[in-house]
């Protein structure tokens, strides 16, 4: 039971880490029409600026400023390089140059920091267990937690309450209308490129103080947050953070009884939901078919 | 009669590596190699050019081939025929399973799903140790010499060619023909306005399906072959990046080109043979080279070409 327990709570984990990867791609894909494949190379970034920049600015310091540079570096990569692919409707272009990026941005970080994994520390009271029978839920996670209910929760403020969040959210149904009303969608899709990346450092900035941090920590987190969104349903954000958890869970489950198809599990699911409800958990019909 | 003379010429061109691609550096096994991602990429190109369904989990069809292929020798029978039709077979009866999952989506819902559909044959792989060696890929099989009545033909790297040339012909001829073929017209239509063929009355996603398919096996076929020619099989032949790869090489050679696709994997697999000798740090010349041929050169080099001489 105690090791069910154990399991779980570290597949929630990782679920958390695929929902927040997963809410910055569906964001990029509604909006910019983009599968990013570079999300994972946006994730290395703010985790391993974070720990460069942890020994000046401190913990805290590196947990905000890392993801902002992961965003600030978002919106520079838009602008140089996805936004003259707007015109071109084959998807493929897109998919290509995010998978070219982030085969760079994985080699870069490769090379400056090293392909060795590095310890990335995080202060030792968060460390500490909140139990002895809980001794597998730390301060730290907890934090985790913490941090993606408040990330969220700020993104749908963001997108419910705001002129900007407005307007995206039309956007993504009909950008073009949005452009005639005299909106700059340009400046629109590139703020909402860096507001995904912002997630994407965000992810990688918490997902270095468990999983420490690789190069390949990117990839690896990349694929199962596109199985959450596929899971949850393509076009809807409670969607991807609810198919994040479910195949994390899932996943950390599946651990405690047949070690080897933890992740063939998540597979599972996706062809499991494709086939009885094609859309996704909270999907919208017809979206893409 | 100029495309004739053209075809004509690659396969002199094909037919003579053995004897011209040691004096230009090259190495048989480079030119067998080629040929293998070449079908391959072919294959792809049937369902992302003509049929307009870009797949982004065509390593997961290649890799069957390559498994179905090195498990069939290493625990079946030492019969090379054997191994490519069971190689073939794995890859084509998974893409026929899978088809209806994916046929309905489209664009970028489709490429995803591909991918992540392709990377469950990449963990099956990597986690059923037992079978497939895990992480360091499938070994301990070697191509067996081909038997022909009582002849025995060696495979040596020669030799190996000519067989691995036989079946691409072989593959290549098999999408001509579907392409020239009413079929093959429905999924160019397909492609140019889908719900204008629905309109018409065509099924569109059994069409997709079938694409599907197709590109599958044919795609399983070049791993089938690709086991032969390293003997052994990888894990990297079932992941994604090598989806991508073949992607790309459509792309650089020619979308909408037939033969497209193999310029573009003679160019990718000397560059990549030549930049992974260089440098260690290939990957980034790689990532710069995707980066390059979609905002600098998306019709591909015979898509440029083809437009030159119909402007002409």
């Amino acid at each position: 039971m105690q090791l069910l327990l154990f399991n779980a709570t570290n597949g929630l984990i990782q679920g958390v880490f695929y929902a927040l990867m997963a809410l910055g791609l569906a964001l990029i894909l509604s909006l910019n029409s983009v599968v990013n494949f570079a999300h994972g190379g946006f994730l290395l970034i703010g985790a391993y600026l974070a720990f460069t920049l942890m020994p000046y600015v401190g913990f805290w310091g590196g947990l905000i400023l890392g993801p902002i540079c992961a965003a600030i570096l978002g919106l520079v990569a838009e602008r140089v390089l996805v936004r003259p692919l707007y015109k071109r409707p084959d998807p493929i272009y897109s998919l290509l140059m995010t998978f070219g990026l982030a085969l760079v941005m994985e080699d870069v970080v490769r090379t400056v920091w090293g392909a060795e994994g590095l310890p990335f520390t995080v202060p030792d009271w968060l460390n500490s267990p909140i139990s002895q029978a809980l001794f597998f839920i730390t301060r730290y996670r907890l934090l985790v937690i913490a941090i993606t209910i408040v990330a969220a929760l700020g993104l749908y403020a963001l997108l419910r309450f705001t002129r900007i969040g407005m307007r995206i959210r039309a956007g993504t149904r009909d950008l073009e209308t949005v452009s005639t009303m005299g909106v700059d969608i340009y400046r629109l899709r590139a703020l909402n490129f860096g507001l995904g990346c912002l997630f994407a450092g965000l992810a990688g900035v918490l997902a270095a103080g468990i999983l420490g941090l690789t190069p390949t920590m990117g990839a690896s987190l990349l694929m199962p947050s596109f199985v959450a969104i596929i899971v949850g349903g393509v076009g809807s954000l409670p969607g991807a953070v609810l198919g994040g958890l479910l195949i994390g869970l899932a996943s950390g489950v599946t651990s405690t009884y047949y070690p080897a198809a933890s992740e063939a599990v998540i597979f599972l699911i996706m062809a499991v939901v494709l086939i009885v409800r094609p859309r996704g958990l909270l999907g919208e019909e017809g979206l893409f078919e | 009669m100029r495309r004739y003379a053209a075809v004509a010429a690659l396969w002199i061109v094909l037919l003579a590596v053995p004897w011209w691609l040691p004096l230009v550096g090259g190495y048989t096994a480079l030119g067998t190699k080629v040929l293998v991602y070449g079908l391959a990429a072919i294959g792809l190109n049937l369902l992302m050019g003509y049929a307009g369904s870009l797949s982004f989990g065509h390593a997961a069809w290649f890799g069957l081939g390559c498994y179905g292929a090195g498990l069939v020798l290493k625990y079946v029978s030492v019969s090379t025929p054997l191994a490519i039709a069971v190689g073939t077979l794995a890859a084509g009866v998974a893409a026929t399973l899978l088809g209806p999952l994916v046929m309905r989506k489209r664009g970028i819902y489709f490429a995803m799903i591909t991918i992540a559909f392709g990377q469950l044959f990449y963990f099956i792989a990597v986690r059923w140790n037992e079978v497939t060696g895990g992480e360091d890929g499938l070994t301990g099989f070697a191509r067996q010499p081909l038997h022909l009545g009582s002849l025995e033909i060696p495979l040596e790297n020669t030799q190996l060619y000519y067989l691995v040339l036989l079946c691409f012909t072989a593959g290549v001829a098999f999408i001509a023909w579907l392409l020239r073929s009413p079929l093959g017209h429905t999924w160019v239509s397909i492609r140019e306005n889908r719900r204008r063929a629905q309109f018409l009355g065509v099924g569109t996603d059994l069409f997709i399906w079938a694409a599907f398919a197709v590109s599958g096996l044919v795609t399983g076929l070049a791993g089938a072959l690709n086991a032969l020619l390293f003997n052994f099989a990888s894990p990297q032949d079932l992941h994604y990046t090598l989806s991508g790869n073949f992607a790309i090489m459509v792309v650089l050679g020619g979308m909408r080109s037939f033969w497209g696709p193999l310029v573009g994997v003679v160019i990718f697999v000397v560059a990549q043979d030549y930049l992974s000798s260089l440098t260690r740090n290939w990957m980034t010349f790689i990532g710069l080279l995707f980066i390059a041929i979609v905002l600098l050169f998306p019709k591909g080099i015979l898509g440029v070409l083809g437009h030159r001489r119909r402007r002409v």
